[in-house]
């Protein structure tokens, strides 16, 4: 049988320390172990926490092994050393050469590290905040959080509800402050009680009176502070799980010029960069004279932002349907917020080439300017039309490199280093090709006929938004907000009880707190000191 | 009597319990293995777009169900792009009346860098425009050239990073010809 008899004739479950009907340690007598002769932890009242009661099942057994607060330690400790580990070598996004699949991935760790390395790529170490053991055993200790909590929260719930009152003389004399009138001392004890009841409960105390015994009560809801705790570390943890459900969740960045409109990855909407501006300290605005030595101290990273909904979105690059839905700056720390989605203002190219302007020229005519011509970087025209003169693109790079053929190529698809050739033609039969390259030009004729004169070139800002979306996150400040209320709870107040019985002539009086013994010790002398008398309370050791 | 409802009752609650978790770590151990729900990978059908031609009207991947693709995202400033384009363009020479298309994603570029490159390298299959990347980024595009190669249903049959040449183009081509 799994259950405990005791002297008072309650059949107690395995696992209880104090009955739970009369409050005497289960066993306190019949054993000689020297630890069971301690007087048993308060933590749970002494109740028989579930998963000690029975274990039966395969069912019963999984909920025992993850009750138990030391499977939980394991599993914390395991992860940490998991965690330590994973720090050893580089992680996979960290990798400083390009990797592009998997195949090259392992052989990144194989060859840079050897063996280890091998081993460190097989088992998961190189991604592991994504691995599935290390997945496993967050979840873990999620299920332990709950089990654990639950295998004590149910029982520590029903004794506190139903509190015992009259207790056995050995729970009294137990406890860590204790103090009995000696049997020589006279006390009308049927009045002290009544006074009794009367001191405490101007302390604040709930009273319960049950024929010769009284206890009071103070803060029992700081109990639940842990368990509170508990439940906000579990919601928690379900908001951060929960960013894993299709659209919860959005990182994403996007580089807009000034005047252009690009879609936003993984979205409908598109954003458009009206204008982008740093604006800077002004040597007035500041409290004291700095000497910033002709340097500036940017105040503002600013972009004027339109965001549209593309109505065409259903289908991927085709001519997008915009409509305006959102209008107005966008600077750090302030984003542009429509339902779940914000970008915020978090980079910039200041001052790139967008359009590299010139001014026609015809030698023959005495050097008249024929008018401008403008080579947009971004989308150059091929043909141009200036007076009678056609200039036309012929080839573009614009990121000029010499290629290993002798061919003129591009470095990359960003205009850094911009070269254009360019035929220009005239209606009076005149051919020329000219090329443009870093400030200079090389002309395929003896003496040209056409030139160009290079004028500021139009520069632009680049803006980098990045752009977010995470529903999650007032489950995660949720959860986060009531782990606050169950530290708060469980900090700032103890739950404090103090019985008294009579037992004949004479007072036995215990009191029992989680925290601040001090306070409650003052709380009881205050009592017997108002009704005078002669007790003295005695503090234990650590109980 | 109560206590073996009581031990029902306690198994069901556990059972419970424990479901509820459970089902928490399937789900965490899925989301973690499948990273990227959105991913572009080998056995999933090609996603749809529509892209504008460097010479003609806008095109869309859909209209080409029925006829193997090879869909190559590739740019005038990648070298390997530059080197498999001839191999490129003789499959497509060979195999266009048996059902086969290429088709060139340009990433990011103008059309008149683009145009002039094509004339060079004799490209006459069709080349699509990305100008503002959305559709590389849809293909999580990582380094170039990246080559899919996609059946008459429409169905991805393999993703390949890198340069290739006639041996590889061929055999994978056959693949998605059947």
């Amino acid at each position: 049988m799994d259950t405990r008899k005791c002297e008072c004739g309650h059949t107690n479950p395995i696992g209880t320390m104090l009955c739970e009907s009369c409050g005497k340690p289960v066993d306190f007598r019949d054993t000689h172990d020297a630890q069971q002769q301690a007087f048993p932890d308060m933590r749970y009242e002494g109740m028989a926490r579930r998963s000690q009661t029975y274990s039966r099942t395969i069912i019963d057994r999984i909920w025992n092994f993850f009750s138990s607060v030391k499977v939980a330690i394991y599993l914390i400790v395991i992860t940490l050393i998991a965690a330590a580990v994973g720090t050893i070598f580089p992680q996979q996004i960290y990798i400083p050469v390009p990797v592009p699949t998997e195949a090259d991935v392992a052989n990144f760790y194989a060859d840079t590290y050897g063996k280890l390395g091998e081993v460190y790529y097989l088992l998961g170490f190189h991604n592991l905040y994504s691995s599935w053991w290390f997945v496993l055993l967050l979840v873990m200790i999620g299920t332990s959080l709950v089990i654990c909590s639950l295998d004590r929260i149910i029982p520590l719930y029903k004794a506190l509800s139903k509190p015992r009152v009259n207790q056995h003389r050995s729970f009294l004399t137990g406890q860590r402050l204790f103090g009995e009138t000696s049997s020589e001392a006279a006390v009308d004890t049927e009045a002290f009680m009544t006074k009794a009841a009367e001191q405490l409960g101007k302390k604040g105390y709930r009273i319960y009176r049950e024929g010769d015994s009284l206890m009071a009560e103070k803060a029992r809801f700081s109990r639940w502070g842990p368990y509170i705790n508990h439940i906000g570390l579990i919601l928690f943890l379900l908001g951060v799980l929960a960013r894993n459900i299709p659209g919860f969740h959005l990182d994403q960045f996007v580089w807009v010029r000034e005047g252009q409109t690009v879609a936003v990855p993984e979205t409908p909407y598109y954003v458009k960069n009206e204008n982008y501006q740093t604006v800077y300290w002004d040597e007035n605005e500041m409290a004291q004279n700095l000497d910033l030595q002709g340097k500036v101290i940017p105040k503002t990273y600013r972009t004027d932002a339109i965001l549209y909904l593309n109505k065409n979105a259903d289908l991927p690059g085709a001519e997008p349907d915009l409509v305006e839905i959102q209008k107005g700056p966008i600077v750090v720390n302030h984003p542009m917020v429509y339902e779940d989605l914000a970008l915020y203002q978090s980079g910039v190219r200041e001052m790139e080439l967008g359009a590299l302007n010139f001014v026609l020229i015809d030698s023959k005519a005495g050097n008249k300017a024929l008018g401008n011509l403008k080579l947009d970087l971004y989308s150059p025209q091929t043909e141009q039309q200036i007076g009678n003169v056609k200039v036309r693109v012929i080839e573009y790079f614009p990121d000029f490199i010499m290629g290993t053929d002798g061919k003129p190529a591009t470095k990359s698809n960003q205009p850094q280093n911009p070269m254009f050739a360019l035929e220009i033609s005239a209606d009076n039969g005149t051919k020329e090709k000219l090329v443009y390259l870093q400030g200079g030009f090389i002309s395929d004729t003896e003496n040209p006929r056409y030139a160009l004169d290079i004028k500021m070139p139009d520069l632009i800002d680049i803006t980098g938004l990045m752009v977010r979306k995470d529903k999650a996150v007032p489950f995660i400040y949720f959860g986060a907000f009531i782990f606050m209320v169950g530290v708060v709870m469980g900090s700032y107040w103890q739950h404090r009880r103090i019985w008294v019985h009579r037992e004949d002539q004479r007072i036995l009086m215990a009191g029992h707190t989680n925290k601040n013994w001090f306070g409650i010790r003052r709380e009881m002398e205050h009592v017997i000191k108002a009704l005078e008398i002669p007790i003295l309370i005695q503090e234990k050791g650590k109980s | 009597m109560t206590r073996q409802m009581n031990k029902s009752n306690r198994t069901y609650v556990r059972i419970a319990i424990l479901g509820v978790l459970l089902l928490a770590l399937v789900f965490a151990l899925y989301s973690s293995i499948v990273k990227d729900p959105n991913v572009v990978k080998a056995g999933n059908d090609a996603p749809n777009f529509s892209l504008p031609q460097l010479d003609g009207p806008a095109m869309k991947l859909s209209d080409l169900k029925g006829k193997a693709v090879v869909l190559n995202f590739w740019g005038t400033w990648c070298e390997p792009c530059k080197a498999e384009m001839p191999a490129l363009q003789k499959q497509y020479d060979a195999l266009k009346d048996k059902g086969l298309v290429v088709v060139g994603v340009n990433i990011g570029e103008t059309p008149v860098a683009i145009q002039s490159f094509v004339k060079q390298y004799n490209v006459s299959f069709p080349i699509l425009l990305d100008r503002d990347l959305q559709i590389t980024k849809m293909y999580r595009i990582g380094p170039i050239p990246t080559t899919f190669f996609i059946d008459r249903d429409g169905e991805i049959e393999e993703i390949f990073i890198g340069q290739m040449n006639d041996a590889i183009i061929s055999q994978k081509v056959a693949n998605i010809l059947e």
